[in-house]
């Protein structure tokens, strides 16, 4: 487990904690291949556990930890599928993404995603299956799905729901507004807010710190306030499923794909 | 409190800075998009430029149809 270099990610080993970089242009998206590669590191994952003692997640682009789905690979493999098709696959899809962010939630090792840009959908959610959000001032949170005629589909309803008050979970839902670090961290998302460019010296100082104290009493504490909704995260994917055989999604998705700019949603 | 020109200055002065761009040759009336030469992404970063600048919130989406200074400006300062 030691190291790994792949296309859209890397791991190593360091000073005890097992560090995750996402690294695929242009925002690391999350398609086919970042979830082939994100598989391969639940599995090596297992025989880390006893090496270290924190997982840290962090992104080496400097547009940010991560834009979420791939949507352009999404609407280029749907194309010419049935509609019958179509669903197996999405279905496919989110069922191995939540394997992948259950096995993050459920590890031994004390989480941290070190967030720097964007956070936003499937980045979002891959922030919020960590045990601590470390974020530089300069990182936003979004759940964008809205705006394309979905809901958060990996996971990310009942995580967010998990870690902070309805009534903002609802904003950022029906809103699909996005959130500086700032306004995150009042809300209880985020633990600690670096310095731009500065959050991931402050998630190695956090695992350095984690790593000081007992890991079975660690793991205890975690299993105890950390519980995996399984049932809400089943229930997620259905309404999911649902609600992309609408026409208007694959309205949003085309409008998406035709635009030139990063996130074309947006103002 | 600051005037609606005040806010103004301080925004073009802020984008000049951060996009390094001449701060003389921003004006209220120019399309932040094409001056700046900046996509939805860098619209973002500028936009919590301007939360921690100003200490407001400012949801994204009320930019929308938005691309001037000066219209930036009255969102900003509604904020104030």
């Amino acid at each position: 487990m030691r190291t790994f270099s792949g296309k859209a990610l890397s791991w190593e080993l360091r000073d005890g904690a097992i560090e995750l970089v996402l690294d695929r242009a242009p925002c690391n998206e999350i398609g086919s291949l970042t979830l082939g590669e994100l598989e391969q590191f639940i599995t090596a994952l297992k025989s880390a556990e006893n090496e270290a003692h924190a997982l840290i997640l962090s992104s080496a682009r400097k547009e940010g930890f991560s834009a979420g789905a791939d949507l352009r690979e999404l609407y280029r493999e749907l194309q010419g599928l049935a509609a019958k098709e179509r669903a197996r696959g999405v279905r496919d899809f989110l069922e191995r993404i939540h394997r992948v962010m259950n096995a993050l939630d459920e590890t031994t090792l004390t989480t941290i995603a070190a967030v720097h840009g964007i956070a936003f959908g499937g980045g979002f959610e891959l922030a919020l299956a960590c045990d601590l959000i470390v974020a530089d001032k300069m990182a936003r949170f979004c759940f964008p799905e809205l705006r394309l005629g979905l809901i958060p589909g990996f996971g990310g309803i009942p995580r967010l729901k998990r870690d902070i008050g309805n009534a903002v979970v609802r904003d950022l839902l029906l809103t699909g507004r996005s959130i500086n670090a700032a306004k995150a961290q009042s809300v209880g998302l985020v633990s600690q807010v670096a310095a731009e460019g500065d959050a991931l010296r402050v998630a190695r100082a956090t695992a350095a710190q984690i790593g000081k104290f007992d890991r079975q009493t660690a793991l205890a504490a975690k299993r105890f306030i950390k519980p995996i909704p399984r049932e809400e995260l089943q229930r997620e994917i259905e309404i999911f499923c649902e609600l992309f055989t609408r026409p208007a999604v694959e309205a949003g998705l085309r409008k998406f794909v035709e635009s030139t700019d990063p996130l074309p949603y947006l103002p | 409190m600051a005037t609606l020109d005040q806010t103004t200055d301080e925004i073009l002065q802020l984008a000049a800075k951060h996009f390094n761009v001449p701060a003389g040759q921003l004006r209220p009336e120019d399309d932040f998009f094409k001056k700046l030469g900046i996509n939805s992404l860098q619209t973002l970063d500028l936009l919590t430029r301007l939360e921690q600048h100003f200490h407001i919130e400012l949801p994204d989406y009320e930019l929308q149809g938005v691309s001037d200074f000066r219209t930036l400006a009255e969102r900003v300062y509604a904020r104030l």
